[in-house]
């Protein structure tokens, strides 16, 4: 399995990203690396060993279902590149 | 295969719903503040619902139980262990760039409702998988011409989606299905059900195929689906369509459509080719989700008597059709208010037709809930008494209710004011019987001699002399002792 061009394009329009020419190349190399590194840590046999899906293993840490004072409304638009009164303002995105 | 369909192929409905709970909590799913529709736009937000760098979602206790809740409601099996997945994407809504979801080993799985089908018979429908997650904001379009404005208040509510199999099989069968599951989900108290407001909604994924065939045929998925008519009339339509498209001899196309209620159609919302890569993995800021055994017994244990259930106890224990059982049980305080009358010792059946028409006719004009009824169980259930001892008439009885609305007198003080006490004293009643009679000479022969319709005159003029206050089947029957006997 190795990691095209098309592949490297494909993600960076999922993750909104705009590469140059060079920088693709590179990434495509970079992707193939990390690929081979995991192929061989494919080779670990790893039957009967439950999935580690966090680092670390601790309690849950349920909160209690309560509200507690939010942000103030100014604050909370306060770093937004746009704003109305009440609104975060965005390019129109409907089609 | 599509080459042998005909006119007269007969095609099998095939109907998976998603439907997607807004969840009652106080609070957020991942930060504490208040989550729920109603405040001014932007105010209930924290830096998490910002998805400003450095905050950290701390999950709910609340959004587990309310779904354990709903899992074991639905006979699921619930997982000792889940995780949550990012679901990336971008929109402005969604601040993070990601939904916080699950994905591989959801919290609830494997389960089963039951529903009526067409015919009347009980169906086992599969219930794949409930799972937990967080809303995204609110896009505004409409406002401003050239921009999109956004409101983050509802970014981070927590709802519960709830997948079932494909094993639905009529746009009536999802809309039965869809109706249990909003009973479910109002009598465990965990979502309001309201399609309107948006805090029940629901996707169908449709396909058809010849009937007997195995394999599915190819899916469409529906969306915008706001309220039980456009649930049935959206499927019926995309059932339609697909069946002309197939015997047209053309596919159908495996796409996301949009329900427009108002045309009546369905229509593309997402094209192939843009179809979202969600890369799902593993949330590392969220821990596993432990259900102990301890924790789910003691949510089980939390389960009220569910819709289904209560109604066949009412048709078996208290000898009601099914028919009322089951408008009596649609919702939990109204059944309860039903079994608070029986409690205080009214006839069920008497109670039964009380509820589901005049009560309703009040709580639907008056546009309230059972709740804020305006005379509570105990008076009506002295009204009820009342007929059943047989001291009012029917009628008298809808004058009393509806005089009991207005104050806080009871039944009797009422019927006694109102002077509709009924006349059951045949020691006062004869008399006046035997004067009707002795009046009326002509009709008392033609009577005696088989002219029974005259039956009604008699009573009529006792309970017109008694100022109808006699009660008419023991007038009847003294009338018929005297002239038969």
């Amino acid at each position: 399995m190795s990691v095209t061009r098309e592949d490297v394009l494909h993600v960076a329009r999922l993750a909104r990203l705009r590469l140059t020419e060079a920088e693709t190349e590179q990434l495509a190399g970079d992707m193939n690396q990390i690929l081979g590194y995991m192929e061989l840590l494919n080779q670990v046999d790893t039957d009967g060993v439950e999935p580690l899906e966090h680092v670390i293993d601790h309690e849950p840490g349920l909160r209690a279902d309560v509200a507690l004072p939010p942000l103030p409304h100014e604050e909370a638009l306060k770093n937004a590149p746009d704003a109305d009164a009440d609104h975060f303002r965005v390019p129109r995105v409907i089609e | 295969m599509t080459a042998t369909l005909t006119q007269d192929t007969v095609f099998e409905t095939v109907i998976g719903l998603e439907v997607h709970a807004q969840l009652l909590t106080e609070s957020k799913a991942f930060a504490p503040v208040k989550a729920g529709f109603g405040s001014a736009p932007n105010t209930n937000i924290t830096p998490l619902c910002l998805g400003h760098p450095g905050t950290l979602p701390v999950l709910n206790e609340n959004l587990v139980r309310f779904i354990v809740k709903m899992g074991l409601a639905t006979n699921c099996t619930i997982a000792p262990k889940s995780i949550f997945a990012r679901k990336n994407y971008f929109y402005p809504d969604l601040p993070k760039g990601y939904q916080i979801s699950q994905y591989e080993n959801p919290i609830c799985q494997n389960g089963w409702i039951e529903i009526e089908d067409e015919a009347g018979n009980t169906r086992k429908i599969g219930i794949t998988r409930i799972h937990m997650e967080e809303d995204a904001g609110k896009s505004i379009h409409d406002q401003d011409p050239h921009n999109t404005l956004v409101d983050l208040n509802r970014a981070g509510t927590p709802l519960m989606e709830i997948v079932s199999e494909p094993e639905l099989r009529s746009p009536a069968e999802a809309w039965a299905y869809l109706t249990q599951i909003r009973q479910i989900v109002r009598y465990l108290g965990i979502c309001d059900g309201n399609m309107e407001e948006g805090s029940l909604r629901c996707d169908a994924n449709v396909s058809i195929r010849p009937k007997g065939q195995q394999a599915f045929g190819t899916r469409t998925e529906i969306k915008n689906l706001n309220s039980f008519r456009n649930v049935e009339r959206a499927i019926a339509y995309e059932v339609e369509r697909q069946k002309q498209l197939l015997l047209s001899g053309g596919e159908v196309v495996q796409q996301t459509l949009l329900w427009d209620p108002n045309r009546m159609e369905t229509r593309q919302l997402r094209s192939k080719e843009e179809a979202h890569d969600y890369r799902y993995f593993p949330d590392p800021d969220l821990p596993p989700v432990v259900v102990t055994d301890a924790m789910r017994e003691e949510i089980r244990a939390e389960l009220p008597e569910l819709p289904r259930q209560r109604s066949q106890r009412f048709t078996e224990q208290l000898g009601l059709p099914a028919y009322d059982a089951r408008l009596l049980t649609e919702e939990r305080e109204f059944a309860d208010f039903f079994e608070a009358l029986c409690d205080a010792g009214a006839n069920p059946k008497l109670s039964a037709n009380l509820m589901l028409s005049e009560v309703k006719r009040v709580l639907n004009e008056q546009n309230l809930s059972i709740t804020a009824f305006p005379a509570d169980a105990a008076k009506l259930a002295g009204l009820i008494q009342l007929r059943s001892d047989n001291k009012i008439s029917s009628s008298a009885m809808q004058t009393i209710f509806n005089e009991m609305l207005k104050g806080d007198e009871d039944a009797e003080a009422i019927a006694k004011n109102l002077n509709l006490i009924q006349v059951s004293d045949s020691s006062f009643l004869e008399p006046v019987v035997d004067e009707v009679i002795s009046s009326h000479p002509e009709e008392a022969e033609r009577f005696r001699a088989g002219n029974k319709k005259l039956m009604g005159f008699f009573v009529g003029a006792v309970m017109k002399q008694t100022k109808g206050k006699a009660n008419p089947q023991l007038v009847t029957q003294m009338v018929k002792e005297k002239l038969e006997g």
